[in-house]
């Protein structure tokens, strides 16, 4: 990595944090094709070089004028290359409530406790340790959220990461803490400028306490010539409820990994994700549902379509920890393949240590049932459309879960949108 | 023969005693090239099969041992202490039945196996009286045509056909342990049926008892010529006692056009032995390979049934049974590769983890590129008796191109407590209430076993849980 590491004004710990990544980094080695947890996967696809620590970008305004999502948000930033381009800040009564969004750097110093904390507590257990050690030492920015206890925002809070140039690498981070009954929706969206080959490496740490909600959606638009990584680190306390949604609609090679662990009794996470693997894309998904305590529930439901050479993997596991009884966990991947030469690889693990439980997974392929497109095609409507409808109402089982109907309508007509373009290939 | 000898050897962990016995034959401990030629020299065996061997020893030293996704338990065979080869050859062995530990006479006749029978599994007996019942079957389906001999005599009296197929479906170098029996295997069976040839009687391991079949590194090769069908057991449900820990067998059946083969197994080892299995079929078009797996003893066992369906039409199915019990580790699963168009699979897999026990299942499917009209399917049931009982699913599903169906599905539950109560209130005591309940999750697959096989396989249940639960 070339270029400018450090701009702004970041406290010494942060410092000594970057270069313990960047130690980590040196240290730990490439994912290898027969490592497990990179089974399916193309490990050729990782090579960094080319990648450098990017500029500023060229016309900020044009990019934050494009950032155009909900419409009505509680807060809105926008980043391009690591640096901030645009900020809404919450409305005064929210601010007044101890709501806060700022920037990361800004909390580094100004909640320097607090994102010492939460900022990548967890170790990156599914396989890209080592890039979790890059994320740590690049320059990093974000949005750091502290909702306060018994705090509901009333709208999802909204945050745009731009890259944009030939070889830029992006450090995109995001951190929601959610104090007791507070409730928030985040919407991460990731986006590219142009078309050029960039690298990001995001990373996201969720932490739900006792009896919050956190909604947290990512929606994934990067360029076709992105490679991706997005590490999720989820931890719900006791009653509290996390639902956090992945959609994959961009990007070349793609490599998502979500841990949710329920670290007290009641806790609740939903694990979504829409994936479109279309082109030479390449959509590589690790999942861990890590049940600590009893009485907690994980229900995770990843659904892909597939077209052109598109090639997806899905690896999951749901861990029942010793004691950890009454568990109630969910796990089921849906593939759709709509093309000849694409691939989807299912994985569904279960590692059970206690015998309370109720666990089950399911994993299926299949492709547009021919009954179905015959009904359509047999009332008028042309195969690429009878096609689209078919595909969507794939997907509605996952994007009904959403429980906002307007950022689900919004998070539908991105999904729809890409999938029209990627079925005309 | 010294006193020494004859002692009794009695180790205080269930299942796991043996005698010191005078081998005729003995390759001593580690393997090397010297150890395979004294395998060929004692056997008598062609150039062509100790080349074979010492190509495959090559195989086994360069590859590493799977500990990237296997138990790390593996790391604990030390393959120098390991006698790779032993034969008692006309000699009986000099002790008693006097001298078999009680709780083993027990467990015989707990699951009625006849006087004979229980002599030889404890080891008292080298000669296991099958000799008529082998020389009636032998009889009856060479009639049919159909070649039913140790491997060892097919590779030496059949070359033409063994040495097609032989290595075929499981090369050498299909992991460590595959190459481990290709250096140095002996015993195992020979099967070829003739064309159109539906053979009357099961074919039985059991049979050829006392021709070593129980061996450590048993070798089978079953080829069903177009048309034929054939059906085969081996093990059996009594606990087996052996000086040797590591077991590692290869069998490849070859299913030729519209030909079904039907390969039954019941492991029920002592709790020491490492039972590292590689079995494929290969069904070439409209044939049909069904393999029926259970798996109750070991320290740990390694197996997937694989079928290769290789031709349009072709089907592959494997049940399987797993019992595990305390410190036993049972990785079972299947591999289903479907490599041509309208194939169809199916896997019903169901494991019980009693005490401290491990049941893990394994999977996969393949359905390459350019194919139409595959199907699998892929259950998984996993039941857990006690709070430290412990089970993986671990499936891995590749599908490439439309056109092919596949799904999984697992489920993990406990013995449902309501059942229980409403047993006892019926007058069973619990430990009674938890084997009909264990019993009848497995019931549906049981039935598909052998008749004598089911009911040893309830008994045996039974007697695993005893002691389970309270």
């Amino acid at each position: 990595m070339e270029g400018a590491l450090v701009e702004g004004q970041w406290p010494a710990w942060f410092a000594a944090s970057r270069q313990r990544g960047w130690d980590d980094f040196q240290k730990l080695p490439a994912p290898a094709a027969k490592d497990e947890k990179w089974r399916f996967s193309n490990v050729k696809a990782l090579a960094l070089d080319g990648f450098r620590y990017p500029g500023a970008v060229g016309k900020a305004a044009a990019l934050v004028e494009r950032s155009t999502g909900l419409g009505e948000s509680a807060a809105r930033f926008v980043f391009g290359n690591n640096r901030l381009l645009s900020a809404t800040a919450p409305a005064v009564d929210l601010v007044k409530a101890g709501l806060v969004v700022m920037t990361i750097e800004e909390a580094a110093t100004k909640h320097a406790d607090l994102v010492q904390k939460h900022f990548m507590a967890q170790d990156a257990k599914l396989g890209s340790a080592k890039y979790a050690a890059l994320h740590r030492s690049g320059p990093v920015n974000g949005v750091f959220i502290r909702v306060p206890k018994d705090l509901e925002v009333p709208h999802p809070i909204e945050i745009f990461h731009w890259v944009e140039g030939a070889g830029a690498a992006v450090f995109p981070h995001t951190l929601v803490i959610c104090e007791r009954h507070s409730k928030a929706t985040v919407v991460d969206c990731f986006r590219s400028a142009d078309d050029a080959p960039a690298f990001a490496c995001g990373v996201n740490d969720l932490v739900v306490e006792e009896g919050a909600k956190l909604n947290y959606v990512a929606v994934q638009q990067w360029g076709p010539a992105t490679t991706a990584f997005h590490l999720n680190s989820t931890t719900v306390g006791r009653d509290a409820a996390c639902l956090g949604m992945q959609v994959n609609l961009g990007g070349k090679f793609v490599r998502n990994e979500n841990y949710s662990r329920m670290v007290a009794e009641g806790a609740r996470s939903d694990m979504l994700s829409v994936n479109i693997a279309a082109g030479d894309q390449m959509i590589d998904q690790r999942t861990f549902q890590d049940h600590a305590k009893p009485n907690a529930t994980s229900d995770l439901l990843y659904q892909n379509a597939l077209t052109g050479k598109g090639r997806t993997v899905f690896s999951g596991v749901i861990r029942v920890e010793p004691g950890a009884h009454k568990t109630d966990a969910y796990q089921k991947v849906r593939n759709i393949v709509l093309s000849d030469e694409a691939e989807a690889n299912s994985m569904p693990g279960l590692e059970i240590e206690a015998d309370d439980v109720r666990c089950t997974h399911g994993a299926t392929t299949a492709q547009v049932d021919d009954r179905e497109l015959f009904y359509l095609l047999a009332r008028g409507i042309r195969p690429e459309a009878a096609q689209q409808l078919l595909v969507m109402g794939f997907f509605n089982t996952v994007l009904d879960r959403l429980p906002e109907t307007r950022l689900r309508g919004h998070i539908e007509s991105l999904v729809e949108a890409r999938l029209s373009a990627a079925l005309r290939g | 023969m010294s006193d020494a000898q004859t002692q009794l050897d009695i180790d205080r962990e269930k299942g796991n005693f043996r005698y010191d016995v005078d081998y005729e034959f003995d390759a001593g401990t580690g393997l090397t090239e010297k150890t395979i030629d004294y395998i060929c020299d004692v056997k008598d065996e062609p150039d062509w099969i100790r080349q074979f061997r010492k190509d495959a020893l090559k195989k086994f030293l360069e590859k590493p041992m799977p500990t990237h996704w296997a138990s790390k338990d593996l790391e604990n065979i030390i393959f120098d202490n390991i006698r790779y080869y032993l034969s008692q050859g006309g000699q009986k062995p000099k002790k008693t039945w006097d001298e078999v530990p009680e709780d083993v006479k027990r467990t015989f006749e707990r699951l009625g196996i006849p006087e004979q029978e229980r002599k030889f599994l404890a080891g008292v007996e080298a000669q296991f009286d099958s000799e008529a019942a082998y020389s009636n079957i032998k009889e009856a389906v060479g009639k049919q045509g159909v070649i039913f001999m140790g491997s060892t005599d097919g590779l030496k009296e059949h070359p033409e056909i063994f040495r097609k197929w032989f290595g075929k479906v499981i090369p050498t170098g299909d992991n460590k342990f595959s190459a481990l029996n290709s250096a140095t295997f002996s015993g195992g069976s020979f099967i070829y049926v003739p064309p159109g040839v539906k053979v009357s009687h099961p074919l039985q391991a059991y049979f050829r008892i006392n021709a070593e079949n129980f061996g450590q590194f048993e070798r089978t090769l079953i080829i069903a010529d177009e048309g034929a069908e054939v059906t085969y057991m081996e093990g059996c449900t009594a606990p087996k006692f052996d000086t040797a820990t590591l077991h590692s067998a290869v069998v490849e059946l070859v299913a030729l056009k519209g030909a079904k083969i039907q390969y039954i197994t019941v492991q029920n080892w002592s709790n020491n032995v490492f039972n590292l299995v590689t079995k494929r079929g290969l069904a070439m078009e409209d044939a049909e390979v069904k393999w029926i797996d259970c798996n109750i003893g070991s320290r740990l066992t390694m197996k997937y049934p694989g079928v290769v369906m290789k031709g349009r039409g072709a089907r592959g199915e494997v049940i399987s049974i797993a019992l595990a019990g305390d410190g036993q580790h049972q990785d079972t699963g299947a591999k289903m590769i479907h490599a041509a168009d309208d194939t169809t699979s199916n896997i019903v897999s169901k494991s019980i983890s009693v005490g401290t026990g491990r049941a893990t299942y394994r999977g996969l499917v393949n359905v390459p590129r350019h194919l139409k009209g595959c199907k699998n399917n892929t259950e998984c049931d996993a039941l857990l008796i006690n709070t430290n009982s412990r089970t993986d699913t671990y499936p891995a599903i590749t599908v490439r191109g439309t056109g092919n169906a596949c799904q999984h599905e697992a489920s993990v539950s406990q013995v449902s407590e309501e059942q229980i109560f409403y047993m006892q209130q019926r007058g069973l005591t619990e430990a009674q209430a938890m084997s009909l309940s264990v019993n009848g999750f497995v019931n549906d697959l049981v039935r598909q076993f052998p008749m004598e096989y089911s009911v040893e396989l309830k008994r045996l249940i039974d007697l695993e849980m005893e002691g389970s639960v309270g």
